[in-house]
């Protein structure tokens, strides 16, 4: 039972990481109407900042606002070079001008830090095991990255409901030539929203960093992953990013802790554990085509 | 148009000439790059019908194109080892025939087109993109953990697959083998976009809603277009493997797609021969830039960023001028 | 073609005379130099370099290119260096599938090939191959090690861990084939994957004594980081891998105190070795990796035979190299019936020097192992 519990946790973990890549990635899309394939290279950025920031201060905390900082910094000034010029152009550009963006950046990383992985470790207040009701042990960081994530789930909810940003953002979403029209500087408001997005992936990047590694290329598998989260939640919809985000964290960790369980049943363990973990590392895709025959356009997207 | 049929000309003869002066000249690593040109050219060529005719944006061509090597490296490693691949319900034995393999290779990505296709072409744009990126994805991990053949070792074969009449282990007449494919391809692709069917497609990219009112199903003329799409590419990962002797989970990877991808960008998006032109650019690109410094994908994204920005109709649009193919 | 990048080793002037053979050897170095795991190319391609500088023999010239880690990138880098540059050597491949991929191809095309680094089984047993010589390891050597060491640490219940591929399946079968104990649980990851949350929950429930992982790069580092975090306190055991100077700076305290299996550690004691570390320092300026003295062994292999016989007499270099008649790092070192080596196997543990991390040897996991395939190899 505490296993369960303490995989159910991790799952909600990995949930709310995937949450704040997916989260960026919908904004852009809903408001801007581009398709980001460099937003992994941002979680790098991030992930690179703290390590680099933390390793010449001591400091994790520094290290984390240089993340945000790096991230949102990276993110402003691709879109002023860059990516506002892609905003009229079709899909294919976009994906063809950021994966040439993942390419600079992947090798630029290399060139100013190396090859090999950079150290950043889980700060001190946080490092270490804690009890939790029930006799559970589970890790403090691991409890904190949930409470990190929910928290700027909920801010962010706030931003968009509640502040003169969110409701341009919204108006952006349903009519940007409207917005554009009743005088919002609307190239400004795009920068705000893209640097948003980045400067939450290079936190989560930060974050993951110290339990991860800190490489070049780490950014690319999780942008994936969000881009199942996106897909599933619908495109352009914070909430559908953040169930979506719950629901691929849950299946990838129970699926790659069930599977082999049940496969073992009635199969050797070797090739139990083998076929399992083959299954488990596909089940996410599993869950994205079936939402997608049920629902096209994702669980909260617009019909198309 | 007559600008770009001499300039496809050019090409055509190109890609031809060069291993020929280097056969003359004794330099057989230059047919090697060649054929690598050629089969790239083959996968951006399928990619191209999907792409530049009917404006479906597939990032997720790795499949086809790694199901198409693994069909090779499958049934050459039974015959290598003289296993059956089957025993149930009949027995198949593995192959060291080209033919045959190709005919495996394209059923095989074709039934993967068709089934990719059949849950992707449910929607469009964005969701398009990013569903077809997932699905390459799922095979990527699926090659990788999949131990019955290799895994993420991947699988060498040790012997080039024969053909009837040719020595396929020498460059050359593997690269008129290859060349051959690309030049039927490269037919089917032009008589294809003149044909009804065609037609069809391009309108279903430019306006579906009229493609509908006069009572044709877009979502048929896509599906047929991605089927197609998805065989020529499967074809070409089964010569890709022949021309390694080798195939590995990384043909399934998402930069594998990209790359197709930018074969065609880098050529011009909807010319007959911009796959042609981009995979010679992008492999001449690898060997200049890879021998100036270890850093040369950071290059190569300058370069690609630049070709989309400022000059996009690819190498071919920028050469013809200002005549657009594609809307 | 001009492109490739072309280094002669002709840095020294003064050549001793005698020491020279009569005949120039090219050497085409296939390496992983860009990309993920471009630290352990580039340490195998230094560690080579500086043997050859060393020698002052210039009668070797060494042509390298960078193989991207992918397996079709090295296929065509070996064409091209058999075809075009007709080299007589090849060597420098880290990963077990793109040796797969080049080395069948080679040795069948009469060129040698002298691994710094990939072993896997497949070309130890049955597709072992005169021309093909292993300087480091089979691949299940230092896992066998580990299972045998676990046993003299009277382990019984042990939790096994790697990735769900070839190399983890190897490694997992290689434990098993030394140790003795019982299994608590034995778990097929993700390649790639960066989040052990879900192992380690399996590894605390399991009720292990030891804990036996394969975990190569930036996954160890994760899982390591990860396990540390967890208050888990199961002890943990694994190969260099994971450990290498490279690496271990990464992990940083979390892996302190580590067992893990080694052929070679920088405190071996041997002239030799002694003298390679400090000239690694002073000429790179960085600690030498297991990799690096990988890269070192082998271009001494190679200038030995150099020293003995001429290339183009295929027979007489083959018996030079079988000779082994080098001053290894290692210490002892010599060659088995199917080119692989038989050599000692340490376990070291996980040490801070000052602000480096790095490892020291406490024990002899096996004593002059060789492998389990070398009896399916009919050369």
């Amino acid at each position: 039972m505490t296993l369960i519990i303490e995989q159910l946790l991790n799952g909600l973990q990995l949930g709310v990481m995937l949450f704040l890549m997916a989260a960026g990635l919908t904004l852009v899309f809903g408001v801007m109407g581009l398709i980001n394939l460099a937003h992994g290279s941002l979680y790098m950025v991030g992930a690179f900042a703290c390590a680099a920031v933390a390793t010449a201060t001591g400091s994790f905390w520094l290290g984390v606002i240089a993340s945000l900082a790096a991230a949102a910094a990276a993110g402003a000034i691709v879109e002023l070079v860059v990516i506002r010029r892609l905003y009229s152009r079709d899909h294919l550009d976009q994906v063809l001008a950021t994966f040439a963006l993942i390419l600079v950046f992947s090798e630029g990383t290399r060139w100013l830090f190396g090859s090999f992985p950079l150290f950043l470790d889980v700060p001190a207040a946080f490092s270490g095991p804690v009890t939790l009701p029930g006799g559970i042990e589970y890790s403090r960081y691991r409890l904190a990255i949930i409470a990190a994530g929910l928290l700027i789930a909920v801010g962010l909810y706030a931003l968009i409901t509640k502040t003169r940003l969110g409701i341009r953002i919204r108006a952006g979403e349903s009519d940007r030539e409207m917005i554009a029209a009743l005088g919002v500087d609307i190239s400004k408001l795009y920068t705000i929203v893209f640097a948003l997005g980045a400067a939450l992936a290079g936190f989560a990047g930060a974050l993951v960093g110290a339990i991860q590694s800190v490489q070049v290329g780490m950014g690319e598998p999780v942008l994936i992953l969000a881009f199942v989260v996106v897909v599933i939640g619908g495109i352009g919809s914070v909430k559908g990013a953040f169930v979506g985000a719950l629901l691929v964290g849950m299946t990838d960790t129970l699926g790659r802790f069930l599977l082999p369980v049940f496969f073992g049943t009635f199969m050797d363990p070797s090739s139990a554990t083998s076929v399992g973990s083959a299954l488990a590392s596909m089940s996410i895709y599993i869950l994205m085509a079936l939402v997608l025959v049920a629902k096209p356009s994702g669980l909260y997207g617009d019909a198309i | 148009m007559l600008r770009e049929r001499i300039l496809n000309f050019v090409f055509a003869f190109g890609l031809l000439a060069v291993p020929l002066i280097a056969y003359v000249s004794d330099a057989p690593f230059v047919i090697t790059l060649a054929t690598k040109v050629a089969i790239l050219a083959l996968a951006g060529v399928g990619l191209n019908i999907a792409l530049g005719l009917g404006g479906l944006i597939s990032l997720g061509h790795a499949a086809f194109f790694g199901i198409g090597g693994y069909a090779m490296g499958i049934l050459a490693s039974h015959a290598q080892s003289y296993t059956l691949l089957t025993t149930w319900p009949f027995e198949i034995a593995g192959t060291k025939s080209m033919l045959i393999i190709w005919v495996v290779a394209l059923a095989s990505s074709g039934l993967a087109a068709l089934i990719i296709g059949a849950l992707s072409l449910r929607t469009s744009g964005a969701y398009f993109i990013m569903i077809t990126l997932a699905f390459g994805q799922m095979l990527f991990f699926f090659a990788i953990s999949w131990p019955a053949y290799g895994g993420e070792d991947g699988l060498p074969i040790y012997l080039r697959n024969g053909f009837p009449g040719l020595n396929t282990l020498d460059p050359i007449q593997f690269f008129t083998i290859t060349y051959v494919i690309l030049g039927l391809a490269l037919f089917l692709s032009s008589r294809l976009s003149k044909s009804r069917f065609g037609l069809a497609l391009q309108a279903t990219r430019q306006n579906p809603e009229r493609v509908e009112a006069v009572g044709m199903r877009p979502f048929n003329i896509r599906l047929t277009a991605f089927l197609i799409s998805g065989m020529i590419t499967g074809l070409a990962g089964a010569l890709f493997a022949d021309l390694n002797r080798f195939v590995s989970p990384s043909m399934f990877s998402w930069q594998t797609s990209g790359e197709i991808m930018v074969f065609v960008i880098l050529g011009g998006v909807g010319r007959l021969y911009g796959p042609v032109a981009g995979a010679a650019l992008f492999i001449l690109l690898e060997h200049w830039l890879g021998g100036i410094n270890d850093y040369w994908q950071f290059l190569l994204g300058l370069i690609l960023l630049g070709v989309v920005l400022f000059a996009r109709g690819g190498l071919i649009g920028t050469l013809v001028g200002r005549e657009v193919a594609h809307d | 073609m001009g492109l490739l990048k072309t280094f002669t080793a002709a840095a020294t002037v003064l050549a001793i005379a005698g020491m020279a053979s009569a005949e120039p050897v090219k050497v085409g170095m296939i390496t992983t130099l860009s990309g993920g795991g471009a630290g352990l190319g580039i340490d195998v391609r230094d560690g080579f370099m500086l043997a050859v500088a060393q020698s002052g023999n210039s009668d070797i010239e060494v042509v390298i290119e960078d193989d991207q880690r992918k397996p079709e990138v090295a296929v065509q880098l070996a064409d091209e260096m058999i075809q075009s540059e007709k080299v007589d050597v090849l060597t420098g491949i880290i990963w077990s599938n793109l040796a797969m991929a080049v080395v069948p191809a080679a040795t069948a095309q009469n060129v040698f090939y002298l691994s710094p680094n990939a072993g896997p089984s497949a070309l130890a047993g049955q597709g072992c191959h005169k021309n093909y010589f292993n300087v480091a390891w089979q691949n299940d050597n230092l896992h066998e090690a580990a299972g045998a060491y676990a046993n003299s640490a009277n382990y019984a219940n042990s939790f096994i861990m790697a990735p769900n591929y070839p190399a983890g399946q190897d490694a997992l079968t290689g434990y098993k084939r030394f140790y003795e104990g019982g299994l608590a649980g034995e778990v097929y990851t993700q390649l790639g994957q960066k989040d052990y949350a879900s192992e380690i929950a399996q590894i605390r429930a399991s009720g292990a004594d030891s804990v036996y992982f394969f975990l190569p790069g930036g996954m160890g580092i994760a899982f390591m980081k990860q396990y540390a975090q967890s208050g888990v306190d199961i002890p943990l055991l694994g190969p260099a891998f994971s450990f290498d100077q490279g690496i271990l700076q990464a992990v940083g305290e979390a892996a302190l105190g580590v067992r893990n299996t080694s052929q070679w550690n920088k405190d071996l004691d041997n002239p030799a070795n002694a003298a390679f570390v400090e000239n690694f320092q002073a000429e790179y300026g960085r600690l030498p990796s297991l990799y690096a003295s990988q890269g070192f062994d082998t271009a001494n292999l190679l200038l030995s035979a150099m020293a003995a016989a001429d290339v183009s007499d295929a027979d007489a270099f083959r018996a030079a190299l079988e000779a082994a008649n080098f001053d290894s790092v290692r210490g002892d070192f010599a060659f088995g019936p199917n080119h692989h080596p038989i050599q000692n196997i340490y376990v070291r543990e996980v040490i801070k020097e000052g602000d480096v991390f790095t490892n020291q040897i406490i024990a002899t996991g096996l004593t002059n192992h060789s492998d389990a395939y070398a009896a399916d190899c009919k050369m």
